[in-house]
């Protein structure tokens, strides 16, 4: 078993991570981590509903953001996916996916200020460029008949919004209300850098040791993500989306001199600025890859292994929890309560909460990023495992877990952790916004410095490192054989 | 009025040849029956033909071809999508006008299924999606039909009523059917086709239902 593809990768993998360890700053710094967790456990059991008002500014806002960028993001996503058959526009989508919304934040909030636009922006515009990869893959796989069933002489469009788009049409609904659930998140993590969305109250909270506001703030993100069936419903999303611009708030005025100086001055690399050339740009660059690129792409890359292996241990530790091929109820029900917290809790805020008990190191982030990923993963496995014929007599226990269901399931476990492992990185890379020396931690400092072409050098890397993470990703994934339906694994 | 000549048609599946090579041609004004046993090569000959085929002409396919997820009135509607802009069907897309509806209506309404105008092709019967297909290359009122068992799914009246329908607005046809009067009925010539070669090229008047029981 270890011979074959899957086991060659699996070890290849975890020995990597191995490898990492010695590298990588995994201290608990807090003089008491395990009283704080404590104090928030105590706050999350006794929530504190009374600041209604702020509480509803709070989630209106962090609606309205998600609503408005990802309905932006799908338009624009969907008008790409026409064009999708030009290697420019899929080279520009993938660019532009590869880099986080809080880096498509940072840079609008430094030309557009504090502006509700800013955040609108920071999520529609990676989102177009999931989109329109995520519904290209999806109007590719539509049943080609119907198009040559009509006229020969039919528009290349006819026949694409005719035939194709609707074929795919209720894959397309799915896939753009599951994207909504993760607009959703992204929102509320924008509140960490500015924006008044649920993050920033729960910054605040935290900063002051409210942890009764905490935990308020925290059960209705879960009430609202957990009954998202409930409230979206086909015929009120249009009601959503007329009403979410309204809700945005009105933020700054946005000062159009300081986005015409942001793209014509602040990010026009200082030595070019100053006329000194190429003979001041070389040095310039040098001193940024030697000393701020290549430490942040050393951590971000040993994050994301420990990462990626921890979340794969907790995928398959967990999945068991709601696969119905196990009994008990009791033990399902819980499961799944552990694992929708665990996945609709955003890497970025698990990481925070988890970085004000433990001090600031690599644990908390491999941390919240396993939690996070491995809930998803584990969901979506132990869905596919109801899905395993057990015969009659099958052995039960960890006997049925090791030799029937873990082996059936190993091939698409493994897609869905590829397919992740370019998110952890995204991920990983704004996780240093926390203080844990990643790409994200040198992007925060040039921007605090003022410095925003070292800020877009460095975000620049990581968005190459993202693409060849995701080409890496791609290959594996071809070389094991593995396919999944895309949505089902974004 | 448009014919067809093809020479030297050959279909190969898997290495192995299922098709031809075969020469047919096509006078203006003819109409062909295609018969013979369920895997000798019509289905595969109709779509070949249809490649070769000019481009006013209508195709029918044994799986229909229809969008699931559209309206009935769609589905027809995408007949003519080679005739309007882009903005007329995408408006039409949106929200049916009058006049392509009322000719849509009329279409189904002689072949009795006018009251299934709005409903989505994905929630009818067999021969209900069968007589949609067949009132979108009503609509086309294109110069040549290819229909690959146009009214398989539909019993002995109304498949007559649907071959009618066809065959008045078509006079230029190839239209592959089991069923042997039928064959006879609405054709004035008659092909055979047997392991994927012509194994019979007569006129209909000349034939009789058991000179076609070889073929089966």
């Amino acid at each position: 078993m270890l011979r074959s593809r899957t086991g060659v990768v699996t070890l290849t993998f975890i020995g990597i991570a191995l490898a990492c360890l010695p590298f990588a700053d995994l201290a608990v710094t807090t003089l008491n981590p395990w009283q704080e967790l404590q104090r928030l456990l105590k706050g999350l059991l006794t929530p504190d509903l009374t600041a209604t008002d702020a509480l509803l500014t709070a989630f209106t806002r962090t609606i309205a953001y998600a609503f408005t960028g990802v309905a932006l993001g799908a338009v624009a996503g969907f008008f790409l996916t026409t064009l999708f058959s030009s290697r420019l526009i899929r080279v520009f989508c993938a660019f532009i996916r590869s880099i986080h919304e809080i880096f498509w934040a940072l840079i609008f909030l430094q030309c557009l200020g504090i502006h509700p636009l800013s955040g609108v922006l920071a999520i529609a515009i990676p989102f177009a460029g999931i989109f329109a990869k995520v519904y290209s893959e999806i109007i590719d796989e539509a049943d080609p008949l119907p198009a040559r069933a009509i006229p020969k002489g039919s528009g290349r469009m006819a026949r694409y919004l005719f035939t194709q788009v609707p074929e795919a049409w209720p894959h397309l609904r799915t896939y753009t209300a599951y994207r909504l659930e993760c607009g959703l998140r992204s929102s509320a993590i924008l509140g960490f850098i500015g924006l008044p969305t649920l993050g920033f109250h729960l910054e605040a909270a935290f900063a002051q040791g409210f942890y009764s506001q905490v935990g308020a703030l925290l059960l209705v993100f879960y009430v609202l993500i957990a009954t998202m069936r409930l409230w979206l419903r086909p015929r009120l999303v249009p009601v959503y989306l007329v009403a979410a611009p309204f809700f945005l708030g009105e933020g700054m005025p946005i000062m159009w001199g300081n986005v015409t100086r942001f793209f014509t001055e602040d990010i026009v690399p200082h030595p070019l600025r100053n006329g000194e050339g190429w003979e001041g740009f070389q040095p310039w660059l040098m001193d940024i890859l030697a000393n701020q690129a290549l430490p942040g792409i050393w951590n971000t890359l040993l994050l994301t292994q420990m990462a990626l292996v921890a979340t794969g241990v907790l995928a398959l530790l967990a999945f068991p929890l709601i696969a119905t091929h196990f009994g008990g109820p009791v033990r399902r029900t819980s499961g799944h309560v552990l694992l929708v917290i665990a996945r609709s809790t955003p890497e970025y805020m698990l990481a925070y909460i988890l970085l004000q008990l433990w001090g600031p190191s690599m644990l908390p982030a491999v941390v919240a990023l396993a939690l996070h990923n491995g809930g998803i993963i584990g969901h979506l496995v132990g869905r596919m495992s109801d899905e395993v014929p057990l015969r009659k007599g099958a052995p039960t226990g960890f006997n049925r877990y090791a030799w029937e269901l873990v082996p059936r399931v190993y091939p698409p476990f493994l897609a869905f952790l590829f397919y992740r492992w370019e998110i952890i990185m995204r991920e990983t890379a704004i996780l240093g916004i926390l203080g844990i020396t990643t790409l994200g931690f040198y992007v925060e400092g040039a921007i605090q410095e003022i410095r925003f072409d070292r800020a877009m050098v460095l975000i620049l890397i990581t968005a190459l490192l993202n693409i060849g993470v995701d080409a890496l990703s791609r290959r594996i994934r071809a070389w094991l054989r593995l396919r999944t339906r895309p949505t089902c694994e974004a | 009025m448009a014919g067809l000549d093809v020479s030297n048609l050959s279909a190969s599946y898997g290495g192995e040849r299922v098709l031809g090579p075969l020469t047919l041609s096509l006078a203006p004004g003819q109409r062909v029956a295609l018969v013979g046993r369920s895997g000798a090569g019509k289905s595969t000959l109709l779509s070949l033909l249809y490649d070769e085929a000019g481009p006013k002409t209508a195709f029918l396919p044994q799986e229909l071809g229809l969008v699931d997820t559209l309206s009935v009135f769609h589905n027809v509607y995408m007949g003519q999508l080679d005739r309007h802009s882009i903005f007329y069907s995408l408006l039409n897309l949106l929200l049916p006008l009058r006049k392509p509806r009322q000719e849509v209506h009329a279409i189904l309404e002689t072949l009795g299924l006018a009251d299934k105008l709005r409903e989505p092709a994905g929630e009818l019967s067999g021969g209900q999606r069968q007589r949609t297909a067949v009132a979108r290359a009503l609509y086309q009122q294109g110069d040549m039909l290819l229909a690959d068992e146009p009214v398989s799914a539909l019993d002995g009246p109304l498949a007559r009523r649907v071959m009618d329908a066809l065959t008045q607005d078509y006079p230029t046809s190839v239209i592959a059917l089991h069923d042997v009067d039928l064959a006879l009925a609405y054709s004035d010539r008659v092909i055979g086709i047997q392991d994927g070669h012509i194994a019979l090229d007569e006129p209909s008047s000349r034939l009789t239902t058991a000179d076609l029981q070889p073929l089966y």
